[in-house]
């Protein structure tokens, strides 16, 4: 939990602060009082206004309304420099450094441009600021050539070389290892006790428990609630959580309600997969003879450490990467000389993970991302005319049918939230004789309203008798609606376990390399 | 007559590139900031021939090759101050308005110059030229290299001086950022609208002085569509070069030894077909392009305008 810190002034406060964009109120007369001292968690999910709040207060955006105070004196920050020389420093979810430039030259970038970079003075005043920290950085390396959590170390100390009293770290940790994310706990821990602010933003609870001195909660553009200091330190990280899921959901709901759908006595493999094999490549793992059968109805999660050939096992199935031998078999049939086409007819059907780069085309209206697959076949394309009426017609049913949230059928995908996008790959795979299942990584990236409500969703599924293939590496994900586990490492199917009590222990226990 | 080896050929062949290579020196290096800044500057043909027909004017009037520099420098800026406006500031796209610019003004300065000199066609006198001492002695290279108007020894000299911005300045960094990552420039505190508009009226500037070196000095007078595509071998060597300048001095050498062939080769008394010396220039390109121009990257943000906080 969070160690005892002395909170000092306000040394910027919003009040009223509203934000306007075409059709929506990105931000509602948000009030918020950053202090010396504090790590103020922003928490909200995907749109609840963060970004916005963060490119006003960085100076990339006005707000409509509202006054930002600065020191207690009204201060309309006018634009990135205005807010630097301000003391407002922000490291940016998607990094601000040029990758052609080595460090030190990103470091001194924004000095006047008569003057020559002074690379000299800057690696001892980078050296001042960095060793107390606990951070390293080579001055000379080109940041192409770093790790995102070094390129966002260098982002924190250049805010700090140019005596930044605030910090913004904007959805700091969606990219960084869970070492990475402890490590950068602890640096904003240092911080705070330097006196400086921090404004930490995220959409994951358990991060705004953990590394919070406040936290306050926005969704859909409004402030819902703030936990002060006091009353941070008072409460248990159980009861925090509890409070915070209830600002933001409205109820008192655990995330991860534990709901396995029943199924009918019926042991008759559906999908079935005998000694798969897939070759190394020079990038991912091959995969080593998998084996495993889905009945009807049936969800079997496979388990494991991301790379570890999940990607590769859904890509044979799905037809979409060669095998090298074995067999899959769907309700008996083989489909090993079928191409993608071929085995999506036979009612086998893959959700990607990469749910814009390979699963839809982002500027493609929502209407035809639905019937991607039967692009050119009739009834909605004839004699390689494509009839818009029966296509528009059959969208808007499959938008009401899937509740997908968007503007309009003809409406490009990659306007669409990553919730609603999951939801028109859902409504465009399960059309249609769907029989078997492959979902890869359902909810990753979504937030927390759409995860759950795509796990009910999976369990749907496999409550109208489908065979589910579930891949996730979130293990609790597993655990809330799997019949069995499977876990995958190296390729290799290391053992098969029944969903129950201790089951999570026994595929932890297996996915780091233990006997069950 | 002579052979390919004889003195005179040997000379005026040099002589030639070094007159040929100076504009699309001048343009290169000029259309070189403007694409380490992210801006692909079509419209440089437009400013060059502007710079052709305000330089001329300005020389022939007052008489001084130096007024005539300035008065093309202006040309091309004022073109360039276009340019920037329309597609820095208001993020039009830079190809459609670049060759906009560059059509508009071939029509325009050929329409001048019918009401204005069509009857008379005024030449201007030799350009005056700076020998340099010891080295114009020596022979064929001497007379070839070291006997040029001044503005020829500075052109070669603003090769330095743009390594020096890009390599030693704030401004060079900041150029660099703008062109790889603008909003990363911004964020930093540094205007990219601004970096970029400065970046294009350079180029407009260098631009212009090279149609008016074209004009006044190469052919002693202006003709309607004088620059004949040199602004465009210009983009070709600043895309080939990437950020060094040295590879643009290269470039415009070896073009410049091509365009000159025609000439050299008549002097010599050489019978090839003119039409096929004078496809070289193109062939060197081609060749250059199959050469180089596959590890010619090009910065992230090439052509593509700046919005602030546009995702």
């Amino acid at each position: 939990m969070t160690e005892q810190t002395q909170a000092g002034p306000a040394i910027v406060s919003l009040e009223g602060v509203t934000k306007r964009f075409p059709g929506i109120v990105a931000n509602d007369r948000v009030d918020l009082e950053i202090r010396a001292g504090e790590v103020h968690v922003l928490l909200g999910e995907n749109g609840a206004g963060k970004s916005t709040l963060i490119s006003m207060l960085s100076g990339l955006q006005q707000p409509d309304d509202g006054r930002i105070l600065i020191d207690g004196v009204e201060m309309p920050i006018r634009s990135p420099s205005h807010a630097l020389s301000l003391g407002i420093g922000t490291v940016f979810q998607h990094n601000m450094l040029v990758p052609t430039l080595t460090v030190a030259e990103n470091l001194a970038l924004g000095g006047r441009w008569w003057q020559r970079p002074r690379i000299a003075e800057l690696k001892a005043r980078v050296a001042e600021i960095a060793r107390p920290l606990g951070i390293e950085i080579n001055l000379g390396a080109r940041v192409s050539e770093l790790s995102l959590g070094e390129q966002q170390q260098v982002e924190i100390v250049r805010a700090l070389l140019r005596d930044s009293r605030l910090l913004i770290l904007d959805e700091a940790t969606s990219m960084l290892t869970p070492k990475g994310i402890a490590e950068l706990g602890a640096l904003m821990r240092r911080l705070v006790e330097r006196g400086l602010a921090v404004v930490f933003i995220t959409h994951k609870l358990g991060e705004a428990a953990d590394f919070g001195d406040r936290v306050s909660v926005l969704k859909l553009g409004r402030k819902v609630g703030e936990i002060t200091s006091e009353r941070l330190r008072m409460l248990e990280r159980a009861a925090l959580v509890d409070e915070i899921v209830a600002m933001m959901f409205g109820r008192q709901a655990g995330a991860d309600v534990i709901s396995i759908p029943p199924r009918a006595a019926n042991d008759d493999a559906l999908l079935e997969v005998r000694e798969l094999c897939v070759a190394e490549t020079s990038d991912a793992p091959g995969l080593d003879r998998i084996s495993f059968a889905i009945g009807h109805g049936e969800i079997l999660g496979i388990a494991g450490i991301d790379g570890n050939g999940q990607k590769q096992l859904a890509e044979a199935l799905a037809g979409q990467r060669p095998a090298d031998s074995g067999n899959v078999l769907l309700a008996g049939k083989a489909l090993d000389g079928l191409d993608v086409g071929g085995r999506r007819r036979q009612g086998l059907r893959y959700l990607t993970d990469d749910r814009l780069g390979e699963g839809t085309v982002g500027t493609f209206p929502v209407s035809i991302n639905y019937f991607l697959k039967q692009i050119g076949e009739p009834p909605l394309w004839r004699s390689g005319m494509e009839r818009t009426r029966e296509i528009d017609a059959r969208a808007s049913e499959l938008t009401r049918r899937y509740d997908v949230r968007t503007p309009g059928i003809s409406t490009p995908v990659g306007r669409l939230s990553g919730g609603n996008i999951q939801k028109v790959l859902i409504a465009r795979e399960l059309a249609d004789g769907a029989r078997a299942v492959i979902f890869n990584k359902p909810t990753y990236g979504l937030d927390l309203a759409n995860t759950l409500a795509t796990r009910q969703r999976v369990r749907d599924i496999a409550g109208q008798g489908l065979a589910v293939l579930l891949i996730s590496t979130d293990l609790e994900e597993l655990l809330s609606m799997c019949h069995r586990i499977a876990v995958i490492s190296q390729g290799r199917l290391v053992g098969i376990v029944s969903n129950g009590d201790g089951a999570g222990e026994r595929v932890g226990r297996l996915m780091i390399g233990l006997a069950a | 007559m002579g052979g390919f080896f004889s003195d005179t050929f040997l000379t005026a062949l040099l002589f030639g590139a070094v007159t040929a290579a100076i504009p699309l020196l001048l343009a290169g290096l000029g259309e070189q900031m403007s694409e380490k800044a992210g801006v692909l500057n079509i419209g440089i043909e437009g400013m060059m021939i502007t710079g052709a027909y305000i330089g001329f004017v300005g020389a022939y009037y007052s008489g001084s090759f130096w007024i005539g520099f300035i008065a093309g420098a202006a040309g091309g800026m004022a073109v360039a101050t276009l340019m920037a406006l329309l597609c820095v500031r208001f993020g039009l796209n830079q190809i459609v308005i670049g060759i906009a610019l560059t059509l508009g003004l071939e029509g325009l300065t050929a329409l001048l110059h019918h009401f204005q000199f069509s009857r008379s066609y005024p030449r201007l006198p030799a350009a005056e030229v700076t020998p340099i001492p010891l080295l114009s002695d020596i022979p064929v290279l001497g007379p070839a290299l070291f006997r040029h108007h001044l503005i020829v020894y500075l052109a070669v000299a603003m090769v330095g001086v743009m390594i020096w911005v890009y390599k030693r300045t704030q401004f060079g960094l900041n150029l660099q950022a703008a062109g790889d990552k603008p909003a990363a420039l911004d964020v930093a505190g540094i205007d990219v609208i601004r970096t970029r508009t400065v970046a294009v009226l350079f180029t407009g500037g260098m631009a212009g002085i090279g149609g008016a070196y074209l004009a006044n000095v190469g052919a002693g007078l202006f003709i309607p569509f004088i620059t004949n595509g040199a602004g465009f071998l210009g983009i070709v060597l600043a895309m080939l070069a990437r950020g060094r300048p040295v590879w643009v001095l290269v470039g415009a050498l070896i073009f410049g030894g091509c365009l000159s062939m025609t000439t050299a080769a008549q002097v010599a008394g050489i019978r090839i077909p003119t039409d096929v010396i004078q496809m070289l220039p193109f062939l060197a390109v081609m060749a250059m392009l199959v050469l180089f121009g596959r590890r010619a990257g090009l910065p992230a943000a090439l052509g593509i305008p700046y919005e602030r906080g546009a995702r």
